[in-house]
């Protein structure tokens, strides 16, 4: 059982040869979506490996910088040209904003070049470590929300702030793995535990994610979906990772579905607890 | 800011859509493996409904150590060896609802009050002066005896001394629990009896009590209304399959810390006991029983607190402690005006462990529990500070 996309207070029958995936849908504001593994289109050595990448996948969520598109360039040449919006669901991001208005003015821009009103709501002011800033992504985030976008915000591992932002009708919570770019895995374990645990959207591990076992890491944890960029774009075969990464998202779900069995904490030794029923009489 | 909804569904909803019959079906058919892996599932915070079903199953009371080994690890790394004591101070027994089983139901030739504001406090000093700082005011249903204007009266009343209030009463709308909690309110306790309908309506027979949804409802209006504390319950003794009523119950507490999740939320098992009803129980959870799903929600839900009332015996309540239990009352009377005056109007149920408050305590330090009087005061979360 999920314990995000599906509450488990409603369950639809006994866990007992439940690992498929067909009857395991995942919904994002109303849109079902069969791959939980959405990809970045930064990096890339050119937009048609982008597009090569993006095939292997199997993603049908790609998020593009709004600040990277030049809807008034020459024709075939900008990055939209290379992603066919009839396959897949084109998510902009407001990469570059440094605070909350930014953000929010990214985002109608994009909606006024005609762009879907779904946006992943990005906002960094420190260039260095490209940290989201908790405070901005969630007045950001009330105000886009108010503006009737569909957000998608990414934001620091804090289960607090994943709170507000799904109080303030964020359709997903976007979590960091680790920093931006890093490939370092899953190092807010923790906090990830804990958040998807208590989520009510659907939780997607962003950033930080290096290598397919930790997609499947986070996917085991019980994260809705991940999201790679860097560790796809700049691999020595970005395709063959591409499809790499399609295949630990997978397992990783598959394994989380059949139930993980927990680590068993060493015996310990302990007085017994229920002695004392034999003295209260028949039961 | 209020513990808002992420979801605009009612909890009647998701209770609907709760296979509850298969759940319990799932229980009785329950193998010991099913049980040691609910236990691995549950003590690491990955139990589900089927989980908990497994492990309030038939085959988990016979890996009753087991379970209550793994309930006590969670409780102490949560709440510690911490137990918060409570007393329950009856306002009123006058009813004009009609529950089968209850000792105040409205047809019920008994000897009946309403405590005085003035009366109240009286009481609430006693109380205080065991050593009590978390208070319990219950009441019969009776709107005209005990109104809302009466309960704001009254916690206004306390509210300077008792740093602690809750209530149990009728359920109220929305903005009355906004008004509780402006008089000084922290909390509400609203047992839904059984959560079967047939069978509430079967002993829910007049009164507003009658109204199934409006009261499995409460707890949603109290969290919107923005009260610290919700408590929940079924009365063990209404259904004759215990583990339906078990099973949501404990969907019931984990959906509503999904929902609002600003809320405390506790939960309780009470046991029928014997009153001037003279209601004869469907079927009695044994005492076995009562400790497995005392462990059993305990590892479900590792955030909820779990109550023990004096209904339960002594030897009972002592050994049960390391299962689970987090708030306890000790040395309750259930009828008004108990404390200063016994027996001088019905009680709602006969009590069980008659020890004082302060026996109570003794024992709780013996077994190595730190007994806890005072855990809030509701006049940090009001005008007080801003004062400063």
């Amino acid at each position: 059982m999920s314990l995000t996309t599906t509450p488990t207070t409603t369950p639809t029958g006994p866990r007992a040869g439940s690992g498929g995936l067909a009857d395991d849908p995942f919904v994002v504001a109303g849109r079902t979506l069969r791959s939980r593994l959405f990809v970045g289109t930064g990096k890339f050595a050119s937009y048609d490996l982008m597009r090569s990448a993006i095939e292997a996948s199997g993603s049908e969520v790609v998020t593009v910088a709004l600040r990277r598109v030049d809807l008034s360039g020459p024709a075939g040449q900008d990055i939209l040209d290379f992603i066919d919006t009839d396959r897949f669901l084109l998510l902009p991001n407001t990469s570059g904003a440094a605070d909350a208005d930014q953000a929010v003015r990214l985002a109608k821009l994009a909606r006024a070049a005609g762009m879907p009103d779904w946006v992943k709501l990005e906002v960094t002011p420190d260039p260095r470590s490209l940290a989201p800033d908790p405070i901005e992504t969630l007045k950001a985030a009330e105000a886009l929300v108010a503006e009737g976008f569909t957000v998608l915000p990414y934001c620091s591992a804090d289960p607090i702030l994943c709170r507000h932002l799904e109080e303030a009708g964020c359709a997903t919570v976007m979590p960091l793995g680790a920093w931006i770019g890093s490939n370092r895995g899953v190092r807010t374990r923790d906090a990830i535990e804990l958040i998807v645990q208590q989520a009510g959207v659907p939780v997607v591990v962003d950033a930080g994610l290096g290598a397919p076992s930790h997609a499947a890491e986070a996917m085991e944890l019980g994260a809705d979906a991940v999201l790679v960029n860097t560790a796809i774009a700049v691999a020595r075969d970005p395709v063959a990772m591409a499809q790499a990464f399609a295949e630990g998202t997978r397992a990783g779900r598959r394994a989380y579905r059949a139930g993980t069995a927990p680590a068993r904490q060493a015996a310990e030794a302990s007085s017994p607890m229920t002695g004392f029923l034999e003295g209260l009489g028949p039961a | 800011m209020t513990g808002t909804a992420v979801t605009s569904d009612t909890f009647e909803a998701i209770l609907a859509g709760t296979p509850v019959s298969d759940l319990v079906r799932a229980s009785l058919d329950a193998t010991t493996v099913d049980v040691y892996r609910a236990i691995g599932r549950a003590e690491a915070g990955q139990a589900d409904l089927w989980d908990f079903a497994a492990l309030i199953s038939p085959a988990g009371g016979g890996l009753l150590e087991e379970i209550g080994q793994a309930a006590r690890r969670v409780t102490e790394r949560r709440f510690g060896r911490a137990v918060h004591l409570f007393a329950p101070l009856y306002l009123s027994n006058e009813c004009l609802s009609t529950c089968i089983y209850c000792g105040f139901s409205k047809d019920l030739d008994i000897r009946r009050r309403t405590l005085t504001p003035e009366e109240v406090q009286r009481e609430a000093r006693h109380l205080l002066h065991d050593g009590f700082r978390h208070v319990l005011l219950v009441s019969a249903e009776h709107r005209k005896h005990v109104s809302p204007e009466y309960l704001e009266l009254v916690l206004r009343r306390l509210h300077p001394d008792v740093p602690s209030l809750t209530i149990e009463t009728e359920v109220w709308d929305t903005d009355h629990y906004e008004r509780f909690r402006e008089a000084g309110c922290e909390g509400v306790v609203i047992y839904q009896e059984t959560y079967d309908p047939a069978t509430y309506a079967r002993t829910h027979v007049g009164g507003r009590k009658r109204h199934y949804g409006y009261r499995l409802a409460g707890p949603e209006r109290v969290a919107r209304a923005g009260l610290r504390r919700i408590g929940i319950g079924a009365l063990f003794g209404l259904h004759p399959q215990w583990r339906e009523d078990a099973v949501a119950l404990a969907a019931h507490g984990d959906w509503l810390v999904r929902t609002y999740w600003r809320l405390e939320v506790t939960a309780a098992f009470p046991r029928m006991r014997p009153s001037a009803s003279g209601f004869e129980p469907a079927h009695l959870m044994g005492d076995r029983e009562f400790v497995q799903l005392t462990a059993a929600y305990r590892l479900f839900l590792h955030d909820v607190g779990i109550v023990l009332s004096t209904r339960e015996p002594a030897s009972l309540r002592d050994g049960l402690l390391p299962f689970g239990i987090t708030h306890m009352s000790a040395g309750s009377h259930t009828e008004p005006g108990g404390y200063e005056q016994p027996g001088d109007a019905e009680e709602q149920f006969a009590i069980s462990d008659q020890r004082s408050p302060a026996e109570v305590v003794q024992v709780l330090r013996a077994r190595g529990y730190d007994p806890v009087w005072k855990d809030w005061s509701a006049a940090l979360a009001g005008d007080a500070l801003e004062a400063l």
